[in-house]
Order: structure tokens, then sequence, then C-alpha cells
């Protein structure tokens, strides 16, 4: 106990290790409040994307990063009809609504795209709507009426007949006042898009949400599914932390237990592991990850199950032979086998701890290696078909060219993550390594 | 012990001595025959273990057999139900003249002795460029591509790092080594890491390297040209390498390079005033040959697995990409195949290595390969 405390003092004198300490603790925190605020189940159900992203961007930068360029790119501007007072009229069988949804736009850009939200209760028939665009100068813009059904998506973007007669792409030609339509620019100021509706009903009522979408998001920013990348990037700590410590633990001590058996046992024990190791030398990891992913489930938690069997009888295991072979004949092994310890003692309670200290920095240094893996396989399309990951956010965006189209925050965010998490482990490794391994510091 | 001979017995002695070798490299080859042989077999095990690969093969027989029957037009005026009879009886006939109705060990005989002929079936989507099906040509043709990259990043990394390390063991302490130590973490991050920031900055952001590929698109014309084209395309993925094992392969030379100029004999050469090349060359490097070989190997042996991502990311041709785009196909004989020779390929590795000892390592010629 003592050597660990002392070995504990004498680590305070590395300032890698001070820094990758920090580094763990800031990762082993960040890990904690992600799985406070965002439980597990929530997290997945975010992840799997769909109606719940519908008021999100596509493919938004960080906030951030625009600001800190000098951009001045718009966030997402949501107008919910439950914030203003409608003008409303009854006639026989039904009512009459006027909704004004009102907004500021002083960005320099146009914003990516704009969808109106439609929802009526309590109508007998669908109801209808008419939609006009009032513009800072003045202007009125009809954007035509239609039915909608109970809950009903306006695509004001996608309104082919409005492109055509803007002559520009929607969310442009809105915003773009009486600019060139090659080069069109933001007139800023007060924009007011009213929807007048007849609903057919005593009390039927309409829910109408306005929603300009912006091209910057939050911290992280979203990616293809409109999803905001913090969940993944949240989520992906605990996921890599716990896969790389569970798989550390779990090849260095069964390999060491092994190693500790065989030495201890001899003979044909002893040769059987070594053919094992032999075997196992020459088993390719990664291929049969692939394959096992291929054919069964990319489930996290087989691959740590695939990950450990095979790392079992690792090349460490020759190692840990060299330096156990020597305790083997120590005298106090010799004094415990006197006293009648048996094998099982011996093995876990004298063998074994001794060699412990030399194993803490290899048992550091291993773990970004699994974490890495654990991202590997995500890039190469066979992550955890449900939890989200910093590797299978790197595979989103390798898969839809996210640097070809210029969204570099999309590779960069989750790159970074991994870095600090290898870095922390591996300078806290190789300052324990000096530590632990006092022949490292000879000279 | 060959200075005590007389000139006869040496010669003998040699004979003797390539006598052990060749005893010994037969006695490795044997043995890792059979721990291939044992590997592979698993492999089969792990990818038949819910019975997939059974299943699949049944699925590919009778899709064969009924598109057969249904395009025959032979059997266009057959009733419906009759014509299902006549498929599932051929199925059934397939399925016994493949023995595919014995039970699972003899049947995986079956399968590991066409594996170890490396007889490694058919596609079921993929081809190879020239167009065949069998997944052993598909493999064969990617093989010189990952040669190529990883030999060339191998070897430079190598030769680099060895000497680096020397040169940093005679100054330890000073402002490089401290450098060298302080960057040795960077390594945690595996080469396709470094590869995406590379294609970033040198792809896109400052486009002056191709960020992807082998060849420009089309080939240019000549072999010269050819070639040159080939070596732009393999700078970006080359560093990537460089970058993600260099320092942390200085770190581990230069302290193994410490730890054995401290030995006595090499105090003492250099008390006797040797000229610090000769002390490298006869005291530092030569007794410690064999470690360096071995760990050579085992680089070799861990960077085989690395290429598939790294192969990947850079949308180089060799075998990762091929069993990425296997996994995109679900294509399981090339998958199952990959692994197969990725195992020979260990196994190649380990057995170069062994033979390499028994030329460098005297102890094995002395004692006729008992150790």
């Amino acid at each position: 106990m003592r050597r660990w405390l002392d070995g504990l003092q004498e680590l305070r004198r590395y300032p890698s290790a001070i820094g990758g300490l920090a580094i763990i603790f800031f990762l082993i925190f960040l890990a904690l409040y992600t799985v406070i605020t965002i439980p597990y189940s929530e997290a997945l159900d975010k992840w799997r994307g769909g109606e719940a992203w519908r008021m999100h961007p596509v493919n938004a930068s960080p906030v951030w990063v625009d600001r800190l360029t000098g951009g001045d790119k718009p966030r997402t501007q949501i107008i919910s009809s439950a914030d203003v007072r409608p003008q409303e009229a009854s006639f026989d069988g039904g009512r009459q609504l006027r909704i004004p949804l009102a907004f500021d736009y002083d960005s320099g850009e146009f914003p990516s795209e704009i969808n109106l939200y439609l929802h009526t209760e309590g109508s007998d028939r669908e109801a209808f709507v008419r939609l006009n665009w009032h513009t800072p100068d003045g202007q009125t813009i009809p954007l035509g009426g239609q039915r909608v059904a109970r809950d009903d998506r306006v695509s004001i973007s996608q309104n082919r007949a409005l492109e055509g007669r803007l002559g520009m792409v929607p969310h442009v030609g809105l915003l773009a006042g009486d600019s060139d339509p090659q080069a069109p620019e933001v007139q800023k100021g007060q924009y007011r898009l009213t929807v007048d509706a007849i609903l057919f009903g005593e009390d039927a009522s309409l829910d109408a949400d306005l929603v300009v979408y912006g091209r910057v998001h939050g911290i992280a920013g979203t990616d293809f599914q409109r999803r905001d990348l913090m969940v993944a990037l949240l989520w992906g700590t605990p996921v890599a932390l716990a896969f790389g410590l569970l798989a550390a633990v779990g090849t260095t001590i069964t390999t060491l237990i092994i190693a500790a058996t065989g030495v201890w046992f001899g003979g044909w024990v002893d040769a059987l592991i070594q053919r094992l190791t032999e075997v196992n030398i020459i088993l390719p990891l990664l291929p049969i990850l692939v394959m096992v992913g291929t054919l069964y489930s990319t489930s996290i938690w087989l691959m740590l199950g695939v990950v450990i069997l095979l790392g079992i009888f690792s090349a460490g295991i020759k190692t840990y032979r060299a330096m156990l072979l020597p305790i083997r004949e120590a005298p106090y092994i010799e004094a415990a086998r006197a006293y009648g310890a048996g094998n099982t003692r011996i093995i876990m309670r004298y063998m074994i701890p001794r060699i412990l200290p030399v194993l803490i920095p290899t048992f550091v240094t291993l773990i970004p290696t699994f974490v890495f893996l654990e991202a590997s396989l995500a890039v190469l399309g066979l992550g955890d078909p449900e939890l989200p990951t910093w590797g299978k956010v790197l595979n989103d965006a390798q898969e839809q060219s996210a640097l070809y189209n210029g969204f570099y925050y999309w590779v960069i965010s989750p790159a970074i993550l991994l870095m600090l998490t290898g870095l922390g482990f591996a300078m806290l490794g190789f300052a324990l390594d000096r530590v632990f391994n006092p022949r490292l510091r000879t000279q | 012990m060959s200075d005590i001979a007389p000139v006869s017995g040496r010669r003998h002695g040699w004979l003797r001595d390539l006598r052990r070798i060749v005893f010994f490299t037969a006695k490795r080859l044997l043995a890792l025959f059979v721990t291939v042989m044992i590997g592979v077999y698993l492999t089969i095990v792990i990818a038949n273990m819910g019975g997939q690969v059974d299943e699949l093969r049944e699925l590919q027989i009778r899709m064969t057999i009924s598109e057969e029957v249904r395009a025959d037009p032979s059997f266009m005026q057959m009733p419906s139900e009759e014509r299902n009879e006549l498929i599932e009886e051929q199925v059934q006939m397939e399925i016994q003249r493949r023995n595919l109705d014995q039970p699972f060990f003899l049947r995986s005989i079956d399968y590991l002795n066409q594996a170890m002929r490396l007889d490694l079936g058919r596609a079921e989507e993929m081809h190879s460029d020239t167009g065949a099906r069998d997944v052993y040509d598909i493999i064969v043709e990617r093989l010189p591509a990952t040669l190529l990259l990883f030999g060339t990043a191998n070897l430079l990394v190598f030769f680099v790092s060895v000497y680096a390390a020397l040169w940093l063991s005679r100054r330890y302490g000073s402002r490089a080594d401290r450098a060298v130590i302080a960057l040795a973490p960077s390594s945690a991050a595996p080469a396709w890491f470094y590869g995406i920031f590379l294609i970033l900055f040198f792809g896109f952001l400052a486009p002056i390297l191709p960020p992807g590929g082998m060849v420009d698109i089309p080939p240019p014309e000549g072999r010269w040209a050819y070639s040159l084209s080939v070596l732009q395309h393999m700078i970006l993925p080359v560093t990537a390498m460089f970058l993600s094992s260099i320092f942390i392969s200085i770190y581990s030379w230069r302290t193994f390079f410490l730890i054995h100029s401290s030995e006595d004999y090499v105090e003492m050469a250099r008390a006797k005033g040797l000229p610090s090349s000769l002390i490298q060359s006869r005291y530092i490097l030569r007794p410690t040959l064999s470690p360096i070989i071995t760990s050579f190997a085992l680089m070799l042996i861990g960077l085989w697995s690395g290429a598939i991502i790294l192969e990947q990311v850079f949308n180089w041709p060799g075998l990762g990409t091929l069993l990425f785009q296997a996994i995109g196909f679900r294509d399981t004989p090339v998958i199952i195949g990959g692994v197969v020779v990725f195992a020979y390929l260990l196994a190649v590795t380990v057995f170069m290595l062994d033979i390499l000892y028994a030329i460098l390592d005297p102890r094995v010629r002395i004692e006729g390969g008992r150790s």
C-alpha cells in the first residue's frame, strides 16, 4: 500500500500526469453530467431522430464557430401562435381566424428553410388556410391557400409556384426585398406571416408555428437528420469511457490471471497456454470483429465481449510470464507454501499483486486503444445500432461527405473529444510508467 | 567456438548450423501450420455459430434454382404447385450434393479443408476488376496495393525511429529528447484519425494533394507518369501512419537503447576510448538486434489490422477497403475469406520472424532449435 501512495505522491512531480488527470476528471464529470441530465432511454429515443427534431435546421454549424469567425448567420426562430392574439369571427357552423406571426429578421444571411406547422383540433371537416407574407417595406406576397389535415406541414421553401414567381428559392426570395435575383441581399426588419383560417366546428382551434430555420445551432451544430450533435457528443463520453475501461480491465486482468496460473502450475498447463497464445496472435482482431458485426449484431456489448475474449490470450501473456517466472522462485512464495497456502491463494494473493504496479501504466495506456477501437468499428459502419457514439458521428459525417461539403464542425468536434480522451489517458500512463518502472529513470 | 576449431571443423560447424536452422525452420513451419489451422477453424466456428453460413448457403442455392426453373421455357406450362415441388426437390438434391445436411462437425471439416487450400468460394455480390467472382481472385487483386502502402510506411517508421532513437540516446535529457517524450502520448490515436485531419488540411483547405484514391482518374499513360501519380497519392496516407507511430516508437527505442548503453561492456568500450560510431554499431546495435527484429514484426502484425480503416478513409483500393465494401454488401464469403487471408498474412509474418531469429540468435544454432 505504501508503495502505491509513494507512487501517487511522486506523480505530482510530472506535469503530464497532472494534465492527463485533469482531462480524465473532466471527461468523467462530463460523463456523469450526461448520464444524469439525459437518461439512457431518452438518449436512444432522441438519437433515433424523426419528428422530435423537425424544428431544427439541417446541417447547421455551431453558433460559436460562426461568431468567432466574424459571421452573422441566423439562428432558428420559432414564432408560435400561442404567443399572439388572433382576431376571430364566428359564422354559422365554424370560425374564422386571423393569426399574425411577426418576427424581426436582422441577420445578414438568408435562413436555410421556412416551414409552417399547423395543428387543428375539433374541426368537423378539413380546415382551410390562406397565407400572406408581409415584408418590412409594406409589400404583401400571397403564398396561396390550402386545406389542412389535423397535423400538417406547409413547406414554404418547397413551394414551386412561389419559387417561379419570385425567381429565387422562397426562403431567399421572401426576404430579399427588391434586390437583384442574381445576388440577393437580405432586407432587414420586421416580417409578418398572416394565417387566415376557416375552421369548421364551434370550438375548433388552430395552432400555427412558423419556423424560420437558421444556419447555426447550439454548441455543436446539427446533422443531416436535423439531430442536435450535442446529444451524441455528450453521450459518446460515458460510452467511450465505459467501453475503454471495461475492455482494458477485462483483457489485462484475465490475461494476468492466466499468465500467473501457467507460471505457477508449469508443465502442460503452461505449454497449453503458450500454444493458445500463439494461435491467438495470428487471429486478426479487427477482421474478426467485422465478421461478427456483419453476421450477428453490432451491439456494443457483443463487440466488448469479443474484444475481451480475443484479448484473454494476447501477446501480453509472454511479457507477464517473463516477469512472473523469477517471482515463482521467491522465498516468500516458499514460505506461503510452507504454511499451507492453496494454489489459488498463492496465485491471487502472492504472485499477481507483486507485478500489479508494473501493470498499471500498461493498463492506463490501453484504455484509449479500446476507445479508438470502438470509434474505428463505428467508422466502418459497425457502430452500435442505437447508442449515439463519437465514432458514429464520424461515420455519418463520412457518409455524407462532410469534409467535401464544408461541414468541418461535424468531423472536428467528435475528433477533438476522441483525441482528448486518448491524450488524457496516454499522458497519465506515460507518467505512471516512469514512476512505477524506475528502470526507465536510470541515468 | 569456430575460433578454436580447425579449418575443416569450421566448415563442418557451418554446415551443422545450417542443418540446425533448417530443422528449426521446418519445426516452426509445422507448428505454424497447425496454428493457422486452429485459427481458421475457430474463424469458421465463430462465423457459423448461429448457423448463419449454412442458412446463407441454403438460401443462395434456393434462389439460384428457383430462378433457373422460372426462367426455363420448358417449365412454363407447368402448374405452379408442381413447379414449386420441382424446385424443392432440386434444392434438396443440391444440399445433399454439397453435404449441407451432415452434422456441423463434418461440414466444418469440409469448410476448413477448403479454407486452408484458400478455396474461399464465390462472392455473392462483389467481383474483381477483371470480372472474376472467386473470393480468392478478389482478395489477391487487392494485396499489392496494401503491401505497397504499408510496406513503405512501416519501413520508413522503423528506420527513422531506430536512427532517431540512437541519436537521442546519446543526447539524454536534451531539448529534442524532452520534446519526443512530450509528444509520445500523441500516438494514442490511430493513423486513420490523423488521416482525417490531413485530408481536411491538404485535401480541402489547401488543396495541394489528392484527398483519396491510388491514382488519378483516368490513370495517366506511361509507366513514369503512373508511378508519379501513385506516389503523390501515397504521401497523405503514409504521413498519417508515420505521424501516428513515429513518436511512440522513437520513445520506446530510446528507452531501450538507454538501458542497453548503460551495460558494463558498453562502459568498458567507452573507457577504452573507442569511437562512438563503433560503440553504436558493435556494442549497442548488435546485441540488441533480435529484440529490434521482434518489435518490427510485432509492429507489422499490429499494422495489418490497422490497415482496414486507414484504407477506407483514404479510399485506397487495398484489402481494408475491400473488407469495408464487403460489409456494405453483406457479402459473407468475402468477409470470411478476408479473415482467413489476414490469418495467413500474420502467420507468414510470424514465420519470417522465426527464421530471422534462427539466423540472428546464436542460441538457436547451438541448441539446434531446442529452445
